[in-house]
């Protein structure tokens, strides 16, 4: 391996050095300053003659004399089963002063595109125990399904909540299939006290030991940021497809992951996308995202729930606007029902989990179920719709069935969202509710459940009684 | 080039520099859009800018670890598909690669770099049956035989575009590959199964015409409404979630096209898999066969190189036009064209290219344009007529219409299906927006719902459009005042109103029966709710008060329509039913 002191040009996180020698794309490069401290960096460009490195711990410190070495291969990221329980930093080395790591193997963390024939086709119900999740936007083995959140909201409680309550049904009646749950917890940019936040959580509850938790938090080097995601997926498919684990992957803050590719991208002079993020960005995040799913054949599964914060709380900010685009739905967790004091304050209107039609009804959750999410949705947006005619007209205004509209969307945002952060409910209660309210409104306004339910399920003398009420 | 072939090399570059997926090669003897193969492992490129002895190209695959010095061997020829026997019931990514022989090759779920296989299966014995006899004369395009490609589709083997044509010397019946020779011209040419064609070049044609058919596609709102005709052009812009792919997946579903060619461009690969695993299970609305026995996938998701998302929209184009030569009647569907633009800008500022609007090179319109252009109802070089209908998705930023690539787009296509967040939130489905959608095939599409529906189809679309444009106006004003402050004629039409959207706009995807609504049915329930509508009045006008009228319980029946089974005769006795109940009152 040659050593390089050919350092000709240092800007932000690159260093450009003259080589003798063909460097690969993407390639790992050492740079071992004068003090004695070795940073790592990754090939960005590759010309005859000269190469671009991003550094990932950033340049400071090095100068032109600094050593350059070439490693000859991509990013690898060591993995084992032993990982789990395990506290890694942001470039995968261990940081909680255990055991030294013996891996397995050491695989490319930039990672293939899987085949789409070679997918299964996720429709197995990941039962969470939230309500507006399970009975709304049901989260299905495979799926990615983003929070998108804002600064100050209770987007980590929720994540928490998800990954402490998340099961599968089949699980629960000793999985046939053997597979074991596992959690993959990956921060960018978060605070440290965000991050002793989930510890806690995962050390209170005993979670940790089937997690992997890779940190790299605010003050560490942006540039890291970029390969974290890629450690913990890489980590995440090994998991699963070859130690055939379902394995939940909880990515926090992807707004810190883009706001570090737009570092590189300026300090790389490159022509900007929108609000100066790279026109890569798409394909970028894409390559993060998709890399969730079953394939054929193998036992595990990767599910992603990325939490992103909306600058501005504006989902048509470039960073939820491209994720909305590839991930399969949407949770957001709306400031309004925050200050209200629901819990957790997921508004279920613009919310959307694309896999739920395929992952329930009969024999897989309850054969009422699309039905019912169906007809809330609609009845709550909508009584959701005449609150502001209501702020003009007032109440008495309204007609008889306007009014019960109005109460469903209130009993909707009290009963049945408003559950706590630490309740566990399952799929039949948060259904249950669901027909509660629903049968505050009379039979035929249920326009989108089958009639062979309506007999089943509505609840005959509640609602006759308050429509009869109501109707005074 | 096409993969079919043995690649000839014809001149060797080096690598100079490597960039993501721009790659230059020092010394490299091209033409602009040359397919060539780029360092040690063989990488699938293509060249896209000269400049002096620099060629620049872009790599359809991944390109970690390619390093200058490495070799890059031109084929000398522009990016082929292969055509024949074969295309139907197969899976490509975005350069025609079979992902399902990919697959077996690499033995891995993962794709792999620098490996190959041919746009179609070239071991596959086909039953050729000839189409002309020795003696027979035959012109470029001239169908020759027959080939039972798939049980729905025949395939018809051509006489390609660039041959000179000739007489027949010798034609036989049997079993062939797709690469030996079924008949033989007096000037010696060889005609077989296979064909290959460039895919930034239109097949040509003798001449387009105007489409006088609609794509009929079971969709209550886009037939009965906003119809597009076979050989036309549509548009569907949305945010995300709005339901762009399930009404493109219901068109490919549904549409009485021929042949259905299935271009996932920069989109989910669950959702891909969702249409392979799907469409062989579905039954053609037409005759009952698997779905996929009529489909064309290309599969290009938003995780692979991006330079193959640029071809894909190429390849799946080039594809419905050489089943249209046969005579057929094609229709594509890109989802999403947004991402094939994207893939433009990226390649472009990787080239430093001047950048246009929002970053998008500044020939996006011009390359929208052409390939809406391919698009069209045409008479053939031999004869048949066929048609390519041409589908896109858009996926604008934010939602946002004004953005280039909706703009560029809404200058070319005709018809226009808006989808709306905001119905999407109210789970109204398909959330296409009746106000701002249009469809300009309507007037020359009339004649045949006249002929072949009922003569009064026109009149009743034109009903139903003007009660919604009242309703729109009368929401304005409930806003404000709330519904009971509106005289009790114009709450009737909010209620009649109310019935058109739940129950006629809406249509549920996931339901056995809803999901596909053939015209007449689309045409009875519109006739019901004109009943409603009708009766509604009449009773009004008798003095009827208004809450009696919408309270009466045979009215809500009319959401029951849409997943009625045998709907004629629940129709006539729901219609019935209102009259006598209204009739009633007074």
């Amino acid at each position: 391996m040659k050593e390089y002191q050919t350092i000709t040009e240092i800007s932000g996180p690159l260093v450009y050095a003259e080589v003798d020698e063909a460097i690969g794309y993407d390639e790992i490069v050492e740079i071992e300053t004068a003090q004695g401290e070795t940073l790592r960096g990754q090939v960005l460009e590759s010309s005859e003659g000269v190469v671009a490195i991003q550094v990932f711990e950033g340049t400071s410190g090095i100068d032109q004399n600094a050593s350059v070495r070439f490693l000859g291969e991509t990013m690898k990221m060591p993995v084992t089963e032993d990982l789990l329980g395990r506290v890694l930093d942001g470039s995968g080395r261990p940081i909680d002063d255990g055991p030294e790591i013996v891996p397995e193997e050491r695989q490319d963390i930039v990672g293939a595109a899987i085949n789409p024939y070679s997918r299964e086709y996720p429709e197995e119900f990941i039962e969470t125990g939230v309500s507006a999740i399970d009975g709304m936007n049901t989260l299905v083995r495979g799926q990615k399904l983003p929070i998108f959140s804002s600064s100050g909201q209770p987007h980590s409680e929720l994540a928490m909540q998800i990954a402490r309550q998340a099961s599968v049904p089949e699980e629960e009646t000793e999985g046939e299939d053997g597979s074991e749950f596992a959690v993959i917890f990956g921060a960018m940019g978060i605070t440290q006290e965000e991050a002793n936040e989930f510890m806690q959580d995962f050390e209170r509850t005993g979670a940790l030991e089937r997690s992997v938790v890779f940190m790299n938090l605010a003050d560490d080097p942006a540039v890291e940021r970029t390969v974290t995601p890629r450690m913990v997926l890489t980590t995440a498919e090994y998991l699963a497809f070859e130690k055939d684990y379902h394995v939940l992957v909880i990515l926090t803050d992807m707004t810190n992951y883009c706001e570090a590719l737009r570092e590189i991208g300026a300090a790389r002079e490159e022509v900007p996308g929108r609000r100066g993020y790279p026109g890569y960005m798409y394909t970028d995040l894409a390559q993060l995202y998709e890399r969730a799913g079953r394939i054929q054949g193998r036992d595990g599964s990767v599910t992603q729930i990325p939490i992103l914060t909306m600058p501005g709380d504006d989902d048509t900010h470039p960073i939820p606007d491209l994720t909305g685009y590839i991930t399969e739905g949407q949770i957001y967790v709306d400031p309004d029902l925050n200050s209200q004091g629901l819990q957790p304050p997921v508004n279920v209107l613009p919310s959307l989990s694309r896999l739920m039609d395929d992952g329930i009804g009969e024999g897989l959750t309850r054969e009422d179920h699309e039905d019912v999410a169906n007809q809330m949705y609609a009845a709550y947006a909508e009584g959701e719709n005449l609150r502001d005619l209501v702020n003009i007209v007032g109440r008495e205004a309204l007609s008889e069935r306007d009014n019960k509209y109005l109460d469903f969307a209130d009993r909707f945002e009290t009963e049945f969202i408003d559950q706590g952060f630490d309740t566990n409910r399952d799929l039949v209660t948060t259904l249950e509710i669901g027909w509660d309210l629903l049968s505050m409104l009379p039979k035929d306004a249920l326009n989108r459940i089958d009639e062979e339910f309506i007999e089943t399920y509505y609840r005959e003398d509640d609602s006759e009684h308050e429509v009869v009420e109501a109707a005074d | 080039m096409s993969k079919a072939d043995q690649p000839e090399t014809t001149g060797d570059g080096v690598i100079q520099s490597v960039s993501g997926p721009v790659v230059s090669a020092r010394d490299l003897d091209a033409r602009m859009n040359d397919v060539v193969y780029v360092g040690d492992e063989g990488l699938m490129g293509e060249v896209i800018e000269i400049e002096g002895n620099i060629t620049t190209v872009q790599v359809y695959e991944e390109t970690s670890g390619v390093a200058p010095g490495e070799p890059v061997e031109n084929t000398g020829e522009p990016l082929s598909v292969d055509l024949g026997p074969g295309v139907l019931d197969a899976i490509y990514d975005g350069v025609q690669r079979p992902l399902d022989v990919l697959e077996g090759k690499m033995g891995s779920p993962y794709l792999d770099r620098g490996v190959d296989a041919p746009g179609i299966d070239l071991e596959e014995q086909w039953e050729f049956e000839p189409a002309v006899e020795a003696g027979d004369t035959v012109e470029p395009g001239d169908i020759v035989g027959v080939v039972e490609e798939t049980v729905t589709i025949d395939h018809k083997v051509m006489v390609p575009p660039d041959s000179e044509g000739g007489e027949v010397v010798a034609v036989d019946s049997g079993s062939f590959t797709v690469t030996e020779t079924v008949a033989e011209l007096d000037t010696g040419e060889e005609i077989t199964m296979h064909q290959e064609w460039p895919v930034r070049e239109a097949r040509p044609t003798v001449e387009k015409r105007t489409p006088r058919k609609p794509l009929v596609s079971g969709q209550r709102i886009l037939d009965g409404l906003f119809p597009i005709a076979k050989g036309g052009t549509a548009a569907i812009p949305g945010p995300f979630g709005s339901g762009k792919t399930v009404t493109q997946h219901q068109l490919a579903k549904y549409a009485d096209a021929d042949i259905i060619v299935y271009v996932g461009c920069g989109e989910r690969g669950n959702e891909m898999t969702e249409v392979i695993e799907d469409f062989p299970e579905l039954e053609d609305p037409a005759n009952g066969n698997p779905l996929m026995a009529r489909t064309s996938l290309i599969a290009n998701t938003s995780n692979m190189p991006v330079a193959a998302r640029e071809s894909c929209i190429y390849t799946g184009i080039t594809i419905a036009e050489y089943y249209r030569d046969m005579g057929y009647d094609v229709a594509l569907m890109a989802d999403s064209t947004s991402r094939w633009a994207e893939a433009m800008r990226e390649i472009s500022s990787r080239l430093e290219e001047m950048p246009g609007e929002e970053g998008y090179p500044a020939y996006l319109a011009a390359r929208l344009a052409q390939f809406y252009e391919r698009a069209g109802y045409f008479e053939n070089i031999n004869g048949t007529e066929g048609s390519v209908s041409a589908i896109g998705a858009v996926s604008p930023p934010g939602g946002d219409f004004s953005e280039p690539v909706t703009q560029n787009t809404l200058r070319i296509v005709k018809t226009f299906w808006a989808l709306d967040a905001d119905l999407a939130e109210r789970r109204h489905f398909p959330s296409i927006n009746w106000n701002e959608s249009y469809s300009l095939y309507k007037d020359q599409l009339d004649p045949w719902f006249q002929e072949n529906v009922e003569e009064d189809w026109p009149e009743k679309r034109q009903w139903a459009v003007d009660v919604l444009d009242e309703e729109t106006e009368l929401q304005e004003i409930v806003q404000l005042v709330g519904k009971d402050a509106l005289p009790d004629d114009q709450q009737l039409t909010l209620e009649v109103a109310r019935y058109l959207r739940e129950a006629y706009l809406q249509q549920n995807a996931f339901h056995p029966v809803d999901t596909y609504c053939p015209p007449e049915k689309t045409y009875l329930m519109l006739t019901t709710i004109e009943t409603l509508n009708d009766e509604a009045f009449d009773a009004l006008d008798a003095g009827v008060p208004i809450e009696e009228i919408v309270d009466i319980d045979a009215a809500p029946q009319i959401n029951r329509i849409g997943v009625q089974e045998e709907y004629e005769e629940f129709v006539a006795e729901l219609k019935s039913d209102i009259a006598e109940e209204l009739r009633s009152l007074y």
